[in-house]
């Protein structure tokens, strides 16, 4: 007993040293694994109340970009509208049929050059978000809700180990996965996609449409480089059409049919 | 003491809000961010009991985790070279025992301060950017990024120090 009081006495420091150290290296390991919610996250009153303070300051600097791509998607949609025929307007809307809602929210910390990116966004449970909702904006796939208070959530990005977006070809119907290698912002790499899937430089990347996420055929990227290899497709290069350095405004995913899927899907387990 | 106490609090508090609401943005050349919070490391009074010392870096650390989603990186880092300080000090003043109270930073040879600052630096960012990536197959990428980022973060502890130093002479 007396040795082992010795010892602690004297080698407290390199015992708290290592006590402190397994326990910041749990919390990185843990912040790792999807499924968890991470114990350590900006998503809390104090954190987020600090990132709006200091991006009500700087957002100025970018209102002039931000009010360009408004001014886009304004015309995209002015022109999609014009394309429905007349007589659509005369069918009455029923909002219950509406399958996916967006809910607008601002960015207020953006990590773009980690190897592991998380957003900070300012609308919590109270504005009706919830875990594992979509992020976009008018460019394209953002992330994925993964912790949530009642005023601010934070964004799993695409930028980041963890997160695999379930994507296809907008050409071909031939799915396969996006998983960021950590090098640079405006790549992200192309996995899993079938041999016999026809890939060309250019061909564009959209939502896959099998996780409730995000709809289907929202815009990703575009391929800019790849190689063949024993007929396999390998290092599948997509120029990202979001610039992910460069996050204004968002729009959350509410998919008003998440709970019925998630029921059906439930009961074959 | 009381006032040893003070400096430190608002010195950690400084340090903090610049690293996260700052520095953290800066992003030169793409992707190199300063990690300047790690000057409260190399500016905390030496002490015989480090009990204090080890809990407020890693304390420090956390906070840094908390405003950047980092799960604990910050964190085992800056406790790490809080941890080798001493043994850093000692190996590069090359005493073997030094005078706790009386030990200024400032006040020792400028090439051995760059020598224990860069040294820590280097220390800090190879276990930050280690950790984040956490897999041996991008060790080149992840020495590369300590290294430059290393140079920054060293270049910005200096001119504190300087501007630290200046401050107190006049």
């Amino acid at each position: 007993m007396q040795h082992i009081a010795y010892f602690i006495q004297k080698y407290k420091y390199f015992l708290l040293f290592i006590l402190l150290e397994v326990f910041a290296f749990l919390l990185t390991v843990q912040s790792r694994s999807y499924h968890k919610s991470q114990f350590i996250n900006s998503a809390n009153a104090i954190t987020g109340g600090f990132f709006e303070t200091s991006n009500s300051f700087f957002e100025y600097t970018t209102l002039k970009k931000e009010n360009l791509r408004l001014a886009e998607e304004n015309t995209l949609l002015r022109n999609q509208l014009a394309s429905i025929p007349e007589q659509i307007h005369t069918i009455p809307l029923d909002s219950t049929l509406q399958t996916n809602e967006f809910i607008t929210a601002k960015v207020i910390s953006n990590n773009f050059k980690k190897r592991n990116n998380v957003l900070t966004i300012d609308k919590g449970t109270n504005d009706g978000l919830s875990i594992d909702m979509g992020v976009i904006t008018s460019h394209g796939i953002i992330g994925v809700i993964n912790n949530i208070s009642s005023n601010y959530a934070t964004v799993l990005s695409i930028l980041n180990s963890k997160s695999k977006i379930n994507v296809k070809l907008k050409r071909s119907h031939y799915f396969g996965t996006l998983d960021w290698n950590g090098k640079n912002y405006r790549y992200s790499q192309l996995q899993d996609i079938q041999r016999q899937a026809p890939i060309q430089i250019g061909d564009t990347i959209v939502s896959g449409g099998k996780s409730i996420l995000f709809p289907e055929g929202i815009l990703i990227g575009r391929i800019s480089d790849f190689k063949i290899n024993n007929k396999n497709y390998e290092n599948i290069e997509v120029e990202l059409f979001t610039d992910m350095s460069n996050l204004g405004y968002v729009h959350v995913i509410k998919n008003n049919d998440k709970e019925e899927i998630e029921k059906l899907e439930n009961q074959n387990d | 003491m009381t006032r040893d106490t003070l400096s430190i609090a608002i010195r950690f508090i400084f340090l903090l809000l610049l690293q996260v609401l700052v520095l953290n943005n800066i992003n030169f050349f793409g992707y190199i961010n300063p990690n300047l919070y790690i000057l409260f490391v190399f500016l905390y009074p030496l002490e015989q009991k480090r009990t204090n010392f080890l809990i407020v870096a890693f304390l420090l650390g956390l906070c840094v985790d908390f405003f950047s989603n980092s799960g604990g990186i910050n964190a085992a880092a800056t406790l790490f070279i809080a941890y080798i300080r001493l043994y850093v000090l000692k190996l590069v003043l090359n005493k073997f025992d030094i005078d706790y109270k009386l030990f200024k930073l400032t006040s020792e040879q400028s090439i051995k301060i760059f020598i224990y600052i860069a040294t820590l630096t280097f220390a800090h960012h190879f276990i930050l950017f280690y950790l984040d990536y956490f897999s041996f197959k991008n060790l080149s990428l992840v020495l590369y990024k300590s290294f430059t980022t290393s140079i920054f973060t060293i270049i910005l502890s200096i001119l504190s120090l300087v501007l630290i130093t200046k401050k107190k002479t006049v």
